[in-house]
């Protein structure tokens, strides 16, 4: 019934869907009417990439990545550069992307989780620049490791609501905007910072970020002729690598990784890799692969990334990984920061520990490759708000 | 353990309003009486296994004992969005003494052998990742044996694909368990009368736009979303959330064949419990509680229309 009463395809195979409070469901409707009407609407689309171009500085550069590519001696290596979007990763183009849209559907009040702080700070970079009030829920924890996010969210004009509850991190940051949504969501809109939640969120949140694979595809052509045969991106919930990968979908040459964290090693039990170590299931509005007990309670995720640190993943990256279109692996804190560092040395780019995790993963897959193949890495991320944390543990190191 | 009916299999999911032979489910049983007796329905909820299943036990036969028409059980899940606090810290508590639902399962079987309980439905409210997780048709096959009547999934609302599984697997041959829809003040009219469809005993109407826990007074809305929900559907109806005080209930119960009251009794039991312990001073100070629920819905004659 979901499907003939949907518009747009609610699931991607037997994953998706809308599992939400009856409440909330007339939101969803009306959300996806006007998304729908969004997309069908030039002078929206013309405001969306008036926005994207001269306010978050796109398109992002696609930068040949020389260092990197001496460093393995193999495939050429380019990074897409979405670190160096306003407020300093991806996340920009979904906030400008829904903040518009609620603007379209009336709506005098936006809400949204983060974990890293990075959709935090571009949903509050939206809202001030639409003056719309805006409040973000962030886990207690979360609030603790990534200090210098929660002050710029501040000054651009956000209440940051610390959430307690639970493991104090992203995954009770969301249950905590959608009690706040059930409550309030006559006036409010839920800006979703991930290609998770109910049907339309998945669906609408890769469309906005697909403009980092269309660019990617478009200046890869332009300087190689031909296109890429790895994409690589770090997955949490999962928008930066989805938005990366969907352009290509149609192209079968083009191998898609995604890389999710794996903290202090999928055998301690302390990570966040849902798809390589979690099982089906449903939460916050979707059904997904899930880190769980037999009980079906969610245990909690661990990443040193506290973007990464999410015990679910979009329903969109769980259709790739059963029907095999992209291959999920992972990388530990560890490698991560070994990639944090190298990268920095070697190109003079410090990433952001969340895209860290996509370049840790080129220790493995370089040497597969040979000098003819492309890789592009989704560059998600950049890694001032991780100074201060990679600091601590290399100080803990030396001790 | 016996207590099902034997005759009638319910091969349709969708029951005719005016269905009256053979065997029913303990639930329309109840609503169909409460009806007949010009009553209004009371339900309890209570939050599985907070502090421990065994006071949990204890707690349902209290509450029988105190005139409750329904009670209603909630499963513990690491995730309750549609929860408010006191439910959230009780699920929490909850889980943290091992509650899951194979335990709930064999309290609802033990129950069954007590005062009271061959008649009161047990209805088991359960986010749905516990139940997937179960598997669908084994859970359902499983509650019913134990004697489960009904459930409610918050986050499984009229249309998603497990709820038709969850309606077919109730249709079984000597399945008498229903799926409660839930209707929101946002509901459009087709979405209620698409839960009114699937509604075999009672419709779950969720008083306000938000989630479970004490407000001062009642939405302002209710009777005019009631007044909606009746002009769409005759099946019973009962309200719950944000139904805090015996003044709140009774002023629903004018709109409503029931009302759930749920917070109100989940802290009840945990102040009880954490200041005199699980023993029957506790026992009886939640029994004098759902008592006053209880009087205040049915101290009123039936002479007012409502």
């Amino acid at each position: 019934m979901t499907s003939a009463r949907n518009a747009l395809p609610a699931r991607f195979g037997s994953f998706g869907g809308q599992y939400v409070p009856e409440t909330l469901m007339p939101a969803l409707d009306q959300l996806e009417e006007a998304y729908l009407a969004s997309r069908a609407d030039e002078s929206f689309r013309q405001e969306f990439e008036y926005y994207l171009r001269c306010y978050a500085g796109r398109p992002t550069p696609l930068y040949f990545a020389e260092g990197l590519t001496r460093h393995y001696g193999r495939a050429k290596i380019y990074l897409k550069r979405e670190d160096l979007a306003h407020t300093g990763a991806h996340k920009i183009n979904n906030a400008l992307g829904q903040v518009l849209l609620a603007k379209r559907m009336g709506k005098t009040r936006i809400i949204a989780e983060t974990g890293a702080g990075q959709h935090g700070v571009a949903t509050a970079t939206a809202c001030a620049k639409f003056s719309i009030p805006c409040a973000v829920y962030m886990g207690e924890e979360d609030i603790e490791r990534q200090r210098l996010n929660v002050f710029r969210m501040r000054l651009l004009g956000a209440e940051v609501i610390s959430v307690s509850q639970g493991s104090r991190t992203l995954k009770d940051a969301i249950n905590e905007a959608i009690r706040d949504w059930v409550t309030n969501v006559a006036t409010t809109h839920y800006v979703i910072g991930s290609v998770v939640g109910p049907h339309p969120y998945p669906t609408m949140v890769r469309d906005f970020q697909s403009v980092i694979g269309m660019e990617t595809r478009e200046q890869v052509l332009a300087v190689e002729g031909r296109l890429p045969s790895y994409l690589v991106a770090c997955v949490g919930g999962g928008s930066n690598a989805m938005g990366f990968f969907h352009p290509f979908v149609g192209d079968p040459t083009v191998r898609f990784i995604g890389v999710e964290a794996a903290g202090a090693g999928i055998e301690t039990g302390r990570h966040a890799a849902t798809l390589t170590a979690g099982s089906p299931g449903v939460l916050h509005g979707a059904k997904s692969f899930l880190l769980q007990d037999n009980d079906g309670q969610v245990l909690p995720a661990y990443s040193i990334s506290a973007g990464l640190d999410y015990p679910g993943v979009g329903p969109e990256h769980a259709y790739f990984k059963e029907t095999g279109r992209a291959t999920y692996v992972s990388a530990t804190d560890k490698e991560a920061l070994d990639a944090f560092l190298m990268l920095s040395e070697v190109e003079g780019i410090i990433p952001a520990l969340e895209s860290a995790h996509a370049i840790a993963y080129l220790d493995k897959l370089l040497p597969q490759t040979t000098p003819d193949d492309i890789v592009v890495v989704c560059l998600s991320g950049r890694g001032d708000k991780d100074v201060e944390t990679v600091e601590k543990v290399l100080q803990g190191c030396m001790k | 353990m016996n207590m099902k009916g034997s005759v009638c299999i319910m091969n349709d999911h969708i029951m005719n309003t005016n269905e009256n032979a053979g065997s029913r489910s303990r639930l329309q049983k109840k609503f169909s009486e409460l009806r007949a007796h010009n009553r209004k329905g009371l339900i309890i909820y209570i939050c599985a296994g907070d502090p421990d299943i065994r006071t949990t036990f204890n707690m349902a036969k209290a509450i029988a004992k105190a005139g409750a028409d329904v009670i209603e059980l909630g499963v513990p899940f690491s995730d309750p969005l549609a929860d408010g606090p006191v439910i959230q810290a009780a699920s929490t508590r909850a889980l943290a003494s091992g509650t899951n639902v194979k335990k709930i399962l064999a309290l609802v079987d033990s129950l069954r052998y007590e005062d009271d309980f061959p008649k009161i439905p047990l209805v088991l409210m359960t986010y749905l990742n516990p139940v997937y997780r179960y598997g669908l048709a084994e859970f359902v096959r499983d509650a019913a044996a134990a004697g489960v009547d009904g459930l409610i999934v918050p986050d499984l609302p009229a249309g998603e694909e497990e709820s038709a599984e969850l309606i077919n697997a109730m249709s079984g041959p000597d399945i008498f368990m229903d799926l409660i829809p839930l209707v929101a003040p946002t509901s459009t009219d087709e979405r209620i009368r698409a839960a009114a469809d699937i509604a075999r005993s009672f419709i779950y109407c969720v008083s306000l736009t938000g989630v479970t826990g004490a407000r001062d007074s009642l939405p302002a809305g209710l009777e005019g979303f009631i007044g909606r929900v009746r002009s769409l559907t005759d099946k019973p109806v009962a309200v719950g959330f944000g139904i805090s005080t015996p003044e709140h209930a009774r002023e629903a119960a004018r709109h409503a064949d029931a009302v759930i009251v749920g917070s109100a009794i989940v802290k009840t039991i945990h102040d009880v419990t954490t200041s005199m312990g699980t023993g029957p001073a506790a026992l009886a100070s939640v029994r004098a509680v759902v008592e006053g629920f209880k009087n205040a819905i049915t101290a009123r004659p039936a002479c007012s229309d409502s």
